[in-house]
């Protein structure tokens, strides 16, 4: 089918292009993956489509036949992998490491397919390829049959909202085309299916290799009634089509303003469609205005304004009123707008090679939105294999499960079943500045909600005012044994003695009461500063000066602490003592057993710590004794 | 409505990316190298952000070596996008007087890979945009919309930062930067048609007409100007030809052909066999080695 269509394009081509163009322009495109588990064919049937929908140039070929001889898997003949596998080191490997996009069209469509590596150490790059996919090509080697990746694969697929999955059952012709075998494979993968209650997918018995059932109706499977990969790809339905029909959102980019007369507000469409008249909300503000224009570039300036713009399409949009809006907001229909909210249960896929830190403050982004949010330890992790949900305190590379979080301030969502753009978030590492989780949004939780803030009359500044001072905390962070309490008590007595309000939070006195229940693992020494932090918090609010004494290893929870409080209420104290001094110290005998083994994650030996960048005051114990580093604190204090 | 065109889904893709890298960058600059793929790349920057000009400069790394049609076109794109165009030689192959036809691969590596470096640390630009696409290459073809590079300018292939539909994460620590190329999804055929579709502006060098030109190692080369040292006996002459690509006119093969419209380019494209990149002496050397360039901060 292909040949004869791209016989007749050919000949359009020659004979009337203009004819040809205007056809081709107004193509529709599909974006899909091939996914399955390592050597199942992904990397040869992609190679295999360009060939046969002619997108293989000569050199391209001549090389491609070279290396075939040299590196390819096939013996003297074509390894159509090599088309695809474009990184050294994956084709030293024969194996597929990060996923490559490759463009073909037919008569009907334009594709873009992202071949994706079957390797469970690569998963991350699988799914980079799969989240913009509207279609999957899973496929099986029919000697194989369904093996852990690919139910793994199937499963993300599933996660991540592709509505239309092939099973392509590859490798028929080592099996002599064998219908009992094609369908025991697809029973047992509708077995499977039914646990992830996916409708089954269509199932074709193929050769990438060999081209059976690709892009026509193979004579070696009679027994199979229904359609070639090739034609099926070009009929599906598009996901953004299924787009256009949700209500409009379009979350803010980027303000356009050029001069005072014009204000735009550029973005996406992530659903619906919306005209010039149309009544919009503006959330989570919840201001309403009408929309004016829909801007873009046109060469006749008359043209500038369209009528029109639909999901999928970047556009400019201009209000009828002056209000607030920017990047982060949703501008939607104004009777049907997205919720906001700041407790969530989500699906998570983690993706990085440091496991998840329950407790630990992360960038969450979606749509145009950052925000800052906390994980807690997963509600389950997933067996990939049979779907059972596993007890888990974290997740690690490529585990994938379900858990709740809390952002630090609303945000605009849909769940994500309902829309993938209002609905997909990604998690960021803030120090590393890592992708380290994809998450699909399930529904938001009703706890936030409830719980109202008390409002006091009594508020922080009247109980600063009745003090006559300006509440504060003054984090001393630094090793063990640096002389963070010594410093830290020897100020309190100076600040008590100039009538200051003081309170100092210990490491030893709040281990002993509010903390005991907490370890010493990097999750729980989170914990430990999250729950410190609340309490100086609340201490600042009483009008109090609070001092805390705490290793505090991590730049992360520090920083959570300094969120916590107005700007410049928070002065971290970096007791600078270096790793030998205190070990040689060692007044607890502390560092002695942590060398010795006995004591586990001790910060310095076994545990990281993460100096401040740019602490308000270094104190350097090896050049200041106690009283003088507790005066250089004085000194900055009565200066801000 | 009806389903977005291929065209409609691709431009509304790349707007979206530099709108995006205009919100997280601090300081972006697109690298502008004259070609037909710049040309859709800036046409594409003019949408986005229109009736602002774009919120960026235009960055040129020149090499003195390119065609003088490259250069014309150059000042004049810039103007009618209302963009400040910034034009960068590397001093040191200036003062060398470093060239294509003496120095071989270190033309290359000294103009326009050491160049691009020398000039994005020179500015402080944090993001590059660029206009290669996938379709081009097999190591591009695996590289993410959003590619970083270390603080050396170095590119690490085999382990890139997932990128999760299209929540594009910038960040970045103190020195690294990011090439960002918000074309990675288009085809050769995609830039003609949107070319003609939007009525573009491209270098003349495109379209077929009759050009002084010698044979050398297999490629037809143009004789653009009387910097071109030509070997006892060598006559320039004239041929019907075209570019496929736009380069150092020294590394640029021609094409004979009579494809003088717009029609007839994408026509002959169309019915060719051989792939674009064919006309470009950087990559014949290995399989791999774009791979390799860019690994060294080639764009
Ligand atoms: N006989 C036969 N061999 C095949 C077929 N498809 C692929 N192969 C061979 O199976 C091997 C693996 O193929 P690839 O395409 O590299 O597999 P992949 O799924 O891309 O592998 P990863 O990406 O590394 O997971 C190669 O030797 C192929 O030539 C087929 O239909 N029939
Ligand atoms: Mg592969």
């Amino acid at each position: 089918m292909v040949d004869a269509q791209s016989y007749q394009a050919e000949a359009l081509i020659g004979q009337d292009i203009e004819a040809y163009l205007a056809a081709h322009e107004e193509k529709t495109m599909l974006r899909f993956i091939t996914c399955g588990s390592v050597d199942d064919g992904k990397s040869t049937l992609i190679g295999r489509l360009l060939y046969d929908s002619k997108m293989i140039f000569d050199d391209q070929l001549s090389a491609l036949e070279a290396a075939s001889k040299k590196s390819g898997t096939q013996g003297e003949a074509i390894d159509f992998a090599l088309l695809v596998d474009g990184l050294a080191a994956e084709r030293e490997q024969g194996i597929t490491i990060d996923v490559a996009y490759r463009f073909f069209a037919t008569e009907k469509r334009k594709f873009i397919v992202a071949d994706t590596p079957g390797h469970e150490q690569y998963t991350r790059n699988m799914v980079t390829g799969a989240s913009t996919a509207d279609l999957a090509v899973l496929l099986v080697d029919a000697r194989q049959g369904i093996l852990t990746q690919t139910r793994r694969h199937a499963y993300l697929v599933h996660l991540l909202g592709i509505k239309h999955i092939v099973l392509a059952v590859n490798k028929m012709d080592l099996v002599d085309f064998d219908q009992m075998r094609f369908d025991e494979i697809v029973a047992d993968f509708t077995h499977f299916a039914a646990n992830l209650e996916m409708t089954p997918p269509l199932a074709i018995p193929i050769s990438g290799l060999a081209g059976d059932n690709i892009t026509q109706k193979s004579a070696n499977t009679p027994w199979y009634a229904g359609p070639a990969l090739l034609p099926h790809l070009e009929t599906v339905e598009l996901a953004e089509d299924a787009a256009q029909q949700a209500p409009f959102a379009m979350p803010v980019q980027w303000v356009n303003r050029p001069n005072l007369d014009f204000r735009g507000f550029s973005g996406r469409l992530a659903g619906g469609t919306v005209k010039p008249g149309d009544k919009v909300r503006i959330v989570p503000s919840g201001k309403t205005s009408t929309i004016a224009s829909i801007v873009t570039m046109a060469a006749d300036a008359s043209q500038c304004d369209l009528a029109e713009a639909v999901a999928g399409q970047s556009v400019t949009l201009t209000l009828k009123d002056e209000i607030d809006c920017s990047r982060g907001d949703v501008i939607a229909a104004a009777d049907n707008p997205p919720l906001a909210a700041d407790r969530f249960e989500a699906s998570l896929v983690w993706m990085d090679e440091t496991e998840m830190l329950p407790g630990r403050a992360y960038e969450l982004r979606i749509g145009t939105q950052a925000v800052s949010a906390r994980i807690q330890a997963p509600k389950y992790a997933v067996n990939v294999n049979n779907m059972e949900h596993l007890a888990a305190a974290s997740l690690g590379l490529n585990e994938i499960g379900v858990v709740e979080l809390a952002t630090d301030r609303p945000v605009v969502f849909a769940p994500f079943a309902d829309s993938q753009k209002l609905g997909s978030f990604v998690l960021i590492d803030k120090l590393t500045n890592a992708t380290v989780a994809a998450g699909m949004l399930h529904f938001s939780l009703r706890r936030a909600h409830n719980i109202h803030w008390q409002a006091v009359d009594v508020d922080r500044a009247a109980h600063a005012a009745l003090k006559g001072q300006q509440p504060k905390i003054l984090w001393f962070t630094g090793l063990s044994g640096s002389g963070k309490s010594t410093i830290a008590n020897a100020l309190e007595k100076k600040l008590h003695a100039n009538g200051k309000h003081t309170f100092l939070l210990d490491g030893d006195n709040v281990r002993h009461g509010l903390n005991k229940d907490l370890g010493f693992t990097d999750a729980d020494r989170i914990e430990n500063i999250r729950r410190i932090g609340e309490v100086a918090k609340l201490m600042t609010d009483a009008g109090l000066i609070v001092l805390t004494a705490f290793i505090s290893p991590f730049r992360a929870e520090r920083d959570m602490v300094r969120a916590l409080v107005p700007a410049g209420d928070f002065i971290e104290v970096h007791v600078d003592t270096p790793l030998d001094v205190a070990e040689r110290r060692d007044v607890k005998g502390l560092y002695k057993k942590a060398r010795a083994g006995t004591l586990k994650n001790f910060t310095g030996i076994d545990s990281p710590y993460e100096p401040p960048e740019t602490p308000e005051i270094v104190v350097n114990t090896t050049e200041l004794s106690a009283d003088e580093a507790a005066d250089v604190i004085i000194a900055y204090l009565d200066k801000h | 409505m009806p389903s977005l065109t291929h065209l409609q889904q691709l431009e509304a893709e790349s707007i979206e990316i530099m709108r995006e890298v205009v919100a997280q960058a601090e300081n972006p600059v697109m690298l502008y190298s004259v070609g037909k793929d710049s040309a859709a790349m800036l046409h594409v920057a003019k949408k986005a952000f229109f009736p602002s000009p774009p919120p960026f400069p235009l960055l040129h790394v020149d090499t003195t070596w390119k065609f003088q049609e490259m250069y014309k076109l150059r000042e004049k794109a810039a103007k009618e996008a209302g963009m400040e165009l910034i034009v960068y030689k590397n001093p040191e192959a200036e003062a060398q007087g470093i060239n294509p036809f003496d120095h071989g691969p270190l033309h290359t590596d000294m103009w326009k890979t050491e160049g691009l470096k020398q000039a994005l640390d020179k500015y402080g630009f944090d993001a590059a945009f660029g206009g290669a696409r996938r379709d081009e290459e097999k190591s591009r073809a695996k590289e993410r919309v959003f590619s970083f590079r270390s603080e050396n300018h170095q590119w690490d292939p085999k382990n890139q930062r997932p990128e999760i539909w299209s929540l594009y994460n910038a960040r970045k620590a103190k020195g690294e930067s990011i090439r960002v190329f918000p074309m990675s999804n288009w085809t050769e055929l995609d830039i003609w048609q949107y070319i003609r579709l939007e009525n573009i502006e491209i270098v003349p060098l495109y379209f077929a007409a009759p050009r002084p030109t010698v044979e050398r190692d297999g490629l037809l080369l143009m004789v653009d100007d009387e910097r071109f040292p030509l070997n006892e006996g060598e006559e320039p002459v004239t041929r019907s030809v075209r570019f496929r690509t736009l380069g150092c006119y020294p590394l640029t093969g021609a094409v004979e052909s009579e494809a003088a419209s717009l029609n007839e380019v994408i026509q002959e494209m169309l019915l060719t066999t051989t792939s674009e990149r064919q006309g470009r002496a950087i990559d014949h050397d290995a399989s791999a080695s774009m791979e390799k360039k860019k690994q060294q901060g080639y764009f």
